[in-house]
């Protein structure tokens, strides 16, 4: 990544001297184009900041005690049963995908003959399961586990979606961890007398353990943030759900907030506490994820 | 015994690894069992290109929706990619280590901002921001519309963009650029006129995966469309797209109503079937 920028440094010092190549391709061309790049760059990087910063100084001077009591009510407005329902969902969507997302990822890198049409199979529905919206996930989830399996709205229903939802994320970063894992660390466990599974358990999976925690702390900030394949499948009662309850989490809570129109403020609050919860899970993940490559 | 262990543990892994394939078929057989029979029973043409949605009435087309989301996604791309590849191109040619290594992450983050977050800001900035400049010149509108849902998409497949793009502009071979320069090239000439050309089909790719991104975003659009299930061109005015009415109608709709809503979805998924398979024939011709 440095050899162009500086290799870029040189070519522009030498185009100085090169009066040949500014007569064929403007001068003036070259930096429209340059101030082009810059200017893109700079229009990215100003929205996101924009947008935090709009969004945290908005909204922090609303977050009040009073929205953070274990009842809500129409008065309150409280978020934290959305903020319980949030973790619960959050475990219960971890506790289905990891071991499927994690056990797919050593089939594929450990188990499976390379390039076997079954592989390329999993990949295919793995890629597709990626690039589906998340309303078509909630569609599904209302219509399989919801009303077919008569769970209603539920909290499972709503982890059950969710799962299937960020298995291609914890799959892909899994199988990227495992990869990262040099053959000498298993040829040097075959060789010492170990089967194929205590490598896996032993050697591998320790190993390649970085890589997989991030992928599953950006699997979280996925699940936080997701409305549409929750609002069919978990339904939005504000309240702290058993299994089979329904309860609505922050983003919906958000939701419903902004869509109401008469609690505004709430919801900037509950944005606050939403792009915070974000942050800190992106910034957690990559240093997991720094872990990985200093050592 | 340890043999048992070893062959119960591989199956393990095994059915494991069946269910990404277990959950698009289920996927695919709910869907279009539950769909298909409304469209049958609305007729293909009378679904597919009717320009009025009454359910109140039982009249069910969809075709303002199509072209809602087409509009949308089209004014999105629009925003969306010129930013996105310039930052991509940013991001692979001009970006000082030190400044990448803190730029990198925004980009990510610009991914994980909820989109609940980012409809929210629509609805709070971009809104009234468009209502105002057009109240300039005199039109007096409520401001949600396709102008603000095309920028708020804009920004949010800006991620998608930059991160495909880059890992394309990445994959072309340094000597490519050492050569464009070897002949007296510029830094701007070797990478527009070798670089970028050199990385096509990989900015073709994250173009189509933009595409597939915004066509299939519901909360942030529902928030700042507008949602009216009209044909119009007229970018100042609201439109409704193909998520926003599954979202919009499903919590209380029943009966053939409902059908209609998830052969919405259907048509949706369709779609985004279309796309991903550009996309990935667009990757393999990259690979090749």
């Amino acid at each position: 990544m440095t050899g162009p920028a500086t290799l870029g440094t040189a070519a522009r010092r030498g185009a100085e001297t090169k009066t040949t190549m500014r007569s064929t391709y403007g001068r003036g061309r070259a930096k429209l184009q340059k101030g082009l790049v810059y200017g893109a760059a700079f229009l990215t990087f100003a929205v996101l900041l924009f947008l935090i910063g709009y969004i945290l100084i908005s909204g922090i001077p609303h977050l009040k005690s009073s929205l953070f009591a274990l009842q809500y009510t129409s008065e309150n407005v409280s978020m934290l049963p959305a903020m319980i329902t949030t973790v619960e969902m959050t475990v219960l969507a971890l506790l289905l995908a990891v071991p499927f997302g994690l056990f797919t990822a050593v089939y594929l890198n450990e188990y499976a003959a390379r390039g076997s049409r079954l592989v390329r199979v999993i990949r295919i529905t793995t890629e597709t399961l990626s690039g589906i919206p998340s309303i078509v996930f909630g569609l599904f989830g209302m219509l399989f586990f919801v009303t077919r399996l008569h769970w209603g709205y539920s909290l499972l229903a709503g982890a059950m979606t969710l799962a299937i939802m960020i298995l291609p994320l914890i799959m892909r970063t899994a199988e990227e961890a495992l990869m990262a894992v040099p053959d000498s660390f298993r040829e040097a466990s075959f060789g010492l007398g170990a089967g194929r599974l205590r490598t896996v358990f032993r050697i591998v999976l320790p190993s390649a353990m970085p890589g997989i925690l991030s992928g599953v702390i950006l699997g979280i900030g996925r699940i936080v943030g997701e409305t549409a394949a929750l609002i069919f499948t978990a339904g939005t009662m504000a309240q702290i759900p058993g299994l089979l309850q329904s309860g609505r989490t922050l983003a919906i809570h958000m939701y419903v907030l902004s869509g109401e129109g008469l609690h505004m403020n709430e919801a900037y609050a509950t944005a606050v506490v939403l792009l915070v919860v974000v942050l800190l899970m992106n910034t957690l993940s990559a240093l997991v994820a720094k872990k990985l490559t200093k050592k | 015994m340890k043999n048992f262990w070893e062959k119960l543990m591989h199956g393990v892994f095994f059915v494991c690894a069946l269910a990404s394939i277990f959950a698009v078929v289920m996927i695919c057989i709910f869907l279009f069992a539950n769909g298909i029979p409304a469209i049958r029973e609305i007729g293909v043409l009378d679904f597919l290109t009717g320009t009025k949605w009454k359910p109140g009435n039982d009249i069910y087309g969809i075709l303002p929706m199509i072209v809602g989301s087409i509009y949308i996604t089209a004014g999105a791309i629009l925003i969306g990619v010129p930013v996105g590849l310039l930052t991509a191109v940013f991001m692979a040619f001009y970006c000082p280590q030190r400044a990448y290594r803190l730029l990198k992450p925004c980009t990510e983050l610009l991914a994980g901002i909820p989109s609940i977050v980012y409809g929210f800001f629509g609805m709070i900035v971009i809104v009234p921001a468009v209502r105002e400049a057009a109240a300039l010149f005199g039109a007096d509108i409520s401001g949600s519309s396709i102008l603000s849902a095309s920028i708020l998409l804009g920004v949010m497949i800006l991620p998608t963009v930059i991160g495909v793009a880059e890992s394309a502009l990445r994959a072309v071979p340094q000597n490519y650029y050492e050569g464009a320069v070897a002949m007296g090239a510029t830094h701007e000439r070797a990478v527009f006129s070798v670089m970028l050309p050199a990385a096509k089909s990989g900015v073709l790719a994250s173009i189509v995966l933009g595409v597939g991104r915004a066509i299939g975003e519901t909360m942030a659009v529902v928030m700042v469309a507008g949602n009216q299930p009209r044909l119009t061109g007229n970018v100042l005015k609201g439109i409704r797209t193909l998520t926003a009415n599954i979202v919009q109608e499903m919590g209380y709709a029943t009966g053939l109503h409902r059908e209609a809503l998830i052969a919405t979805g259907c048509v949706l998924f369709v779609f985004i079937l279309l796309i991903n398979l550009t996309f990935s024939v667009l990757k393999r011709r990259k690979d090749a």
